[in-house]
């Protein structure tokens, strides 16, 4: 098969998590579906419209994947408004994953902003599949306003599981009594033995740079931070040259980078 | 490797023909040589020349009788292997169809060194890396390529600098070199079946005085390059000297019209698009050559990695020299000097590199 030809999926059901955004699952017509790493992306297509990368956020029982989409250009608001039972093109999974059985004996902090939970998810869900094999371990989400949190059953059910869940909004509503402000904030208020410490962090660039810097500076290597990265892409199989940063495809060699390596790229303007 | 002498390229053009090839070669058309289909050798450019300077592109005629005594034409192989629009999937109702892709039988004659070069590095963008195309394959398998040795490089040429020519050494079915008085064609074979094609056609192998004359036309050019370029360490430096002020000087020049990456051999860019017909019930998704010089290239989410024309045209001149290595294990350059000519304020890469460097 040919690369850039798209494998018919259906829409399962489709769950509304905040006014922009949707939770897709999405089947195969045919077959199983191709296993996937956390942190590795499929490129969706709709008919018509066009193809973009989204984060694979888990697996549902029936084996299909649950991606999580918010509408902000042509395709991705085509995709929201897919209904249950119709057909989008599916084509990977692609790109580098989460290692996140490396932090392994280490205390972990996985820090998400905004829709970047959902690259993140699948890296919780292992950990919290393996709780024991870890150290202590932090999640911190930073998100627009109190509804627009995304997957807060999940959050419960991982606090529960014993790890240390902390969100804080931009805009709090009237109920909210938990932090206000930016993300990086509450990297202050987790506990984690710096030299033995991995972290994941997805979310836009500037929030993921400045959690990165708030954890170089408490003596975290860059080697063991570890961002998902976000350009332009068209083929995801490093053929349409879109999604370079600098020596990276960012389809291959990305999305999943180390803070050591994306750290100069990511301080050229425009790179 | 085989060598033998044709007193006229008509039998060769003949036996490309009659082995199943549409034979295309350079041809004056438009005021410039292109890549067009041919039927004899009275189609190709008897007498004319070029010349060839930053911005600038003029055919000359003379009365020499010499077929082959131009620098790069406009036209590359990229056209083929890599055609400027493709359907890739159709579809219909419910179901997606992988669209077969066109793999022509061209023979490609009269390509240069670097346009070998260039096809080495589509190689390995399209077939090298974990996602081979095989679409892409199949049109290379039906390209058979008749490789011609420069004896006039153009003004903006610089393949020595950047060590792909002047003269095929690899890559190519049939390789030939222009004699002049008497007027004759040495042709090497490179293929098992180059040889089958010349094994169909009148010839008489080479002498030494022949296989002399041809070295003697490589060596004139590979003296005679129009640009030269320092590469030297340059995977290390470029990148590094992206802040150099030199930056924002070409981009005062560049016009981000994206004629560089359209003339190039080796840019490889592409887009996807869709198009669904007024019934609405078939839409043909296409791939089609896209350009790191468009604003919409570098697009997330409403806005765009690379606003300025100064951070687009660095990204192409670091790529195509410096992280091509990275990414691909090669130069994305082969020195053939078309996006120098074909610049319309005249931009000269080699000019470029040696002020920021």
């Amino acid at each position: 098969m040919h690369p850039m030809t798209p494998a018919p999926f259906r829409v399962r059901s489709r769950r509304p998590v905040r006014a922009d955004t949707v939770s897709l699952t999405l089947e195969p017509v045919e077959g199983p579906c191709p296993p996937f790493l956390p942190g590795q992306f499929t490129m969706i297509y709709a008919r018509g419209v066009g193809e973009i990368p989204i984060s694979i956020s888990g697996r549902t029982r029936a084996g299909g994947y649950l991606q999580t989409i918010r509408a902000v250009g042509a395709v991705s608001r085509a995709l929201c408004h897919a209904r249950r039972g119709d057909l989008v093109g599916v084509r990977g999974p692609y790109g580098t994953a989460w290692d996140v059985p490396a932090a392994a004996g280490m205390d972990v902090v996985v820090a998400a902003g905004g829709l970047g939970l959902a690259a993140l998810r699948p890296v919780v869900r292992e950990l919290v599949a393996h709780r024991s094999r870890y150290g202590r371990i932090s999640l911190i989400v930073g998100t627009r306003a109190p509804m627009t949190l995304l997957y807060p059953r999940d959050l419960a059910r991982w606090s529960h599981a014993g790890i240390d869940v902390q969100v804080t909004v931009d805009h709090p509503d009237h109920a909210w009594q938990g932090p206000v402000g930016l993300v990086t904030r509450l990297v202050d208020r987790i506990v984690f033995e710096p030299r033995r410490t991995a972290a994941f962090v997805c979310g836009p660039e500037a929030m993921m740079c400045a959690v990165a810097d708030d954890l170089v500076r408490r003596g975290v290597p860059a080697a063991r931070i570890v961002l998902s990265l976000e350009r332009n892409m068209k083929c995801g199989v490093g053929r349409c040259g879109h999604c370079q940063l600098g020596p990276l495809l960012l389809c291959l060699d990305g999305p999943v980078v180390s803070y050591e390596r994306a750290a100069r790229l990511l301080a050229v303007k425009e790179l | 490797m085989d060598v033998v002498v044709l007193q006229s390229l008509e039998p060769l053009i003949e036996a490309l023909t009659s082995s199943g090839y549409t034979v295309v070669g350079p041809r004056v058309e438009d005021g410039a040589i292109r890549m067009a289909e041919i039927s004899s050798g009275a189609d190709l450019p008897a007498g004319v020349g070029d010349v060839q300077k930053p911005g600038r592109y003029r055919l000359t005629s003379g009365d020499d009788g010499m077929v082959f005594g131009f620098a790069a034409s406009p036209d590359s192989a990229k056209r083929y292997t890599q055609p400027p629009r493709q359907t890739l999937v159709r579809v219909r109702d419910e179901a997606i169809e992988e669209v077969e892709q066109e793999a022509p039988r061209v023979a490609l004659l009269g390509l240069r060194a670097c346009d070998l070069a260039a096809v080495a590095v589509q190689d390995r963008v399209f077939a090298g890396g974990r996602h081979p195309d095989p679409a892409y394959l199949r049109r290379r398998e039906a390209l058979f390529l008749v490789a011609v040795n420069c004896a006039v490089p153009g003004g903006t040429c610089f393949c020595v600098s950047m060590g792909t020519g002047p003269k095929a050494v690899a890559g190519f079915d049939l390789a030939i070199t222009e004699l002049a008085s008497p007027h004759r064609f040495l042709v090497e074979t490179g293929s098992e079946r180059g040889g089958e094609i010349v094994a169909l056609i009148p010839h008489h192998p080479a002498t030494s005085v022949d296989i002399d004359a041809a070295e003697e036309v490589s060596r004139t050019a590979a003296s005679r390059m129009g640009r030269q370029v320092d590469t030297d360490g340059i995977q290390e430096w470029l990148p590094a000297a992206h802040d150099s002020p030199r930056w924002a000087d070409v981009a005062s020049r560049c016009l981000s019209c994206t004629n560089c990456t359209m003339v190039c051999p080796t840019c490889f860019c592409s887009t996807v698009e869709d198009v669904t017909d007024l019934t609405g019930q078939v839409t043909e998704r296409s791939e089609r050559w896209d350009s790191c010089f468009t604003l919409d290239f570098s697009e997330v989410s409403g806005s765009h990695v690379r606003s300025s024309g100064l951070a687009r045209y660095r990204q192409w001149l670091t790529h195509k020299f410096a992280t091509w290595y990275d990414q691909f294990g090669t130069s994305g350059c082969v020195g053939c000097g078309r996006c120098i000519t074909w610049c319309p304020t005249g931009i000269d890469v080699t000019e470029e590199l040696a002020c920021i460097r």
